[in-house]
């Protein structure tokens, strides 16, 4: 599965996203990767406002908006009448931001793991509620300016950390979580493609920048979501048979101050701030490290490194 | 050959639970809550026995439970859940979303009071709330109508008219944790009743949709219309539903509403669920002491029987309506759709609002003969206050 041997037909198509969307990007690849037998659920959020206004619909298979809350649970009861049905070969496949899974939507997630309900769980990172106009999530990330958190004399944007959702869905004992970003495509697309077969519930939290929330210009996204691996404020990761495996151990960080120059919504951060966030990604990664398995990278791929 | 197949001794949640195992579901989400516990019990029971065969997701709330069966529906599943009280205020974002994706979801609700004050008793409040949430809402009166009504449920929500989601209603402890005698239809008499569900309001491979969509102001009024007009439809699917079950299964309801020696009634008290029963057993008294009493049980409340209700009270002096129900700071939201409907009458008689049996209380046959008692006295003077708290124990100015 590379970029050669991708899917050429288009599941998600026409739609209004934001050019430079990381979201729309996601939800594209990860639909070529799984094919037209594919039950797609969005919740109310970025991707059902851009791509699911009757009667322009964007979903080139079948697909349907949740509740807000409700993108695991509906994808639990989708497979369950498919599997009633007597409905052969499918997948059930959810997209869901940071806000509607780590925030709102965090408890019908759990009870599907639990269940062990065998659905693909998306999450679309994009680190704020950014269809209802950049407010803080759970998962927005420390120092970043959001409509909630400004960043004024008293308080300089977002004051707690992000929500370790990987961490969280693997301690239910989850078939299959990994995490992604659309900076590394390749990753991404050989996570997607091994949650296909997975005999349980897949988790695949994927990086995907904003250029509206973050004011970026739309032609960085990808560059961001590569940098953000390569300042060690995110990670690929895999959590497979009750084991974590790193995906891509750098050697060498590059300077975080690179990955926020480049945004808006950093730009207030004082020279402690940026001291305090490479403190906590220090902390976070020597416990990785030391808790993980560290495998060399699979093969690069053209284009990729 | 004989449609009933036994008769058992049974709670009203066991009949539920074996209408649902008749009517085979694909889907069951449950989560308990009191008084529907039992319900979800029975069903998994026959899940383990193997007597019933269908997908029971274990989901961690109601707003799951519910989300879980839009879902499941979605993709042509036939689909069960139920709930009470504060479950059913817990999914309500989902009632809007089932019905207005038309989603014929089947729902049974044992009617129980609203916190606070927390109290796990019999009233009306909380699906009586949900009035206006694109369901059709059906109140019975026993265990053997519970039973009945789950499998007329299915019939009626996933009819091609209607595709409108059904709530079966049965009050709380009074009806849910009371035995009595029911007759279990044989299956095959129900699958004869109720074929199994098709539809095109689904997602499949064979004909690929994008589902529970957003629409502008340019199209969300035709949306909402299509779904006012099929519950107004759904009256005569509902008669038509109900007229079929009796000619098969021989028990017959009366679709919309049911009265009781209403013909000649001069004073006629208007009733939801199980509080009927004891209602006509005054009706009888009062009949026997020479008054002209009757009563009417409304069944549904959506669609609600207006032309039925007026042709019933139009020779009434005064009528009464009873229910375990308040809508804080007006009136009871039954009194305000009886009021409604018949105000195109051009009549003047007089309506009371009795409020009665909040959160349990008991409501007694004296109750219920004060009632009619007070009709009698209002029917030439007109009160200043209709909406009475029966048995009130706290001082009003």
């Amino acid at each position: 599965m590379n970029a050669s041997t991708l899917d050429e037909r288009e599941f998600f198509y026409g739609h209004k996203a934001c050019g430079g969307c990381g979201g729309s990007l996601a939800v594209r690849l990860a639909l070529k990767v799984l094919g037209e037998r594919t039950f797609t659920a969005v919740p109310a959020g970025c991707m059902s406002a851009v791509g699911f206004v009757y009667p322009q619909l964007a979903f080139g298979s079948n697909a349907i908006i949740s509740t807000f809350p409700g993108t695991a649970s509906m994808l639990s009861g989708i497979a369950a009448g498919a599997r009633a049905l007597g409905i052969p070969d499918f997948h059930a496949v959810g997209f869901a931001g940071d806000g509607g899974t780590a925030d709102i939507g965090i408890q019908a997630l759990s009870g599907a793991i639990d269940r062990h309900d065998r659905i693909i769980y998306i999450c679309y990172d994009n680190e704020a509620y950014m269809n209802t106009g950049v407010q803080k999530s759970g998962l927005t990330p420390f120092g970043a300016r959001t409509t909630t958190t400004p960043a004024g004399r008293r308080l300089r944007g977002a004051l707690t950390q992000k929500k370790n959702m990987f961490e969280i869905v693997a301690a239910h004992g989850i078939e299959y979580a990994a995490t992604a970003s659309v900076g590394y495509p390749q990753d991404y697309l050989n996570k997607i493609d091994k949650a296909k077969s997975v005999s349980g519930t897949s988790y695949i939290h994927v990086f995907a920048p904003c250029p509206t929330g973050w004011g970026t210009g739309s032609d960085v996204s990808i560059e961001l979501a590569k940098d953000i691996v390569d300042c060690g404020l995110w990670y690929l990761a895999e959590f497979e048979n009750g084991e974590f495996r790193l995906n891509r151990d750098p050697k060498q960080f590059t300077p975080i101050q690179n990955y926020f120059n480049k945004q808006g919504r950093f730009k207030h951060l004082l020279p402690e701030d940026i001291e305090q966030i490479v403190k906590h990604r220090d902390r976070e990664w020597a416990r990785i490290r030391k808790q993980w398995i560290r495998i060399s990278p699979p093969p690069a791929v053209a284009g990729e490194e | 050959m004989t449609a009933n197949g036994s008769r058992v001794f049974v709670s009203g949640n066991d009949a539920v639970a074996l209408g649902v195992r008749l009517a085979r579901p694909h889907v069951i989400a449950a989560y308990p809550i009191t008084p529907q516990t039992a319900v979800v019990e029975r069903l998994a029971e026959m899940v383990e026995d193997g007597s019933l065969r269908t997908e029971y997701l274990h989901v961690e709330s109601e707003h799951s439970a519910l989300s879980a069966c839009i879902g499941a529906s979605a993709v042509g599943a036939r689909t069960f859940t139920a709930t009470s009280s504060q479950g059913l205020l817990y999914m309500v974002e989902c009632m809007h979303y089932a019905s207005g994706g038309r989603f014929p979801v089947v729902m049974m609700n044992a009617n129980r009071s609203l916190a606070l004050p927390w109290n796990i008793y019999n009233d009306q409040r909380d699906s009586l709330s949900q009035l206006d949430s694109g369901w059709i809402q059906v109140y019975v009166e026993d265990a053997q109508e519970a039973l009945d009504m789950i499998i007329q449920a299915f019939a009626i929500a996933e009819n091609e008219k209607v595709l409108t989601p059904v709530m079966v209603n049965l009050d709380g402890f009074v009806l849910t944790h009371t035995y009595e005698l029911v007759e279990v239809p044989t299956q095959e008499a129900v699958d004869r009743f109720l074929p199994p569900f098709k539809t095109t309001n689904k997602m499949s491979f064979e004909a690929p949709k994008n589902m529970a969509f957003t629409a502008t102001p340019a199209h969300y009024t035709e949306f909402k219309f299509q779904q006012h007009q099929a519950i107004l439809d759904a009256a005569t699917v509902i008669a038509d539903v109900d007229h079929s079950f009796g000619e098969q299964l021989g028990r017959y309801y009366g679709g919309l509403l049911d009265a009781y020696r209403v013909e000649d009634a001069e004073f006629v008290l208007i009733t939801l669920g199980s509080v009927t029963g004891t209602a006509r057993v005054v009706v009888d008294q009062l009949r026997a002491e020479g008054r002209k009493v009757g009563v009417i049980k409304l069944r549904y409340l959506r669609p609600f029987p207006v032309e039925e209700l007026r042709s019933l009270t139009r020779n009434a002096w005064a009528l009464g309506v009873l229910e375990k129900n308040i809508s804080i700071g007006y009136e009871g939201t039954v009194f305000t759709n009886v009021r409604s409907a018949l105000s195109q009458n051009g009549t003047t008689q007089e309506i009371l609002n009795f409020v009665a049996g909040l959160g349990g209380r008991d409501i007694s046959r004296g109750d219920i003969a004060q009632m009619f008692e007070r009709l009698s006295s209002v029917a030439t003077t007109h009160p200043a206050n209709r909406v009475i708290f029966v048995n009130l124990g706290v001082e009003t100015a």
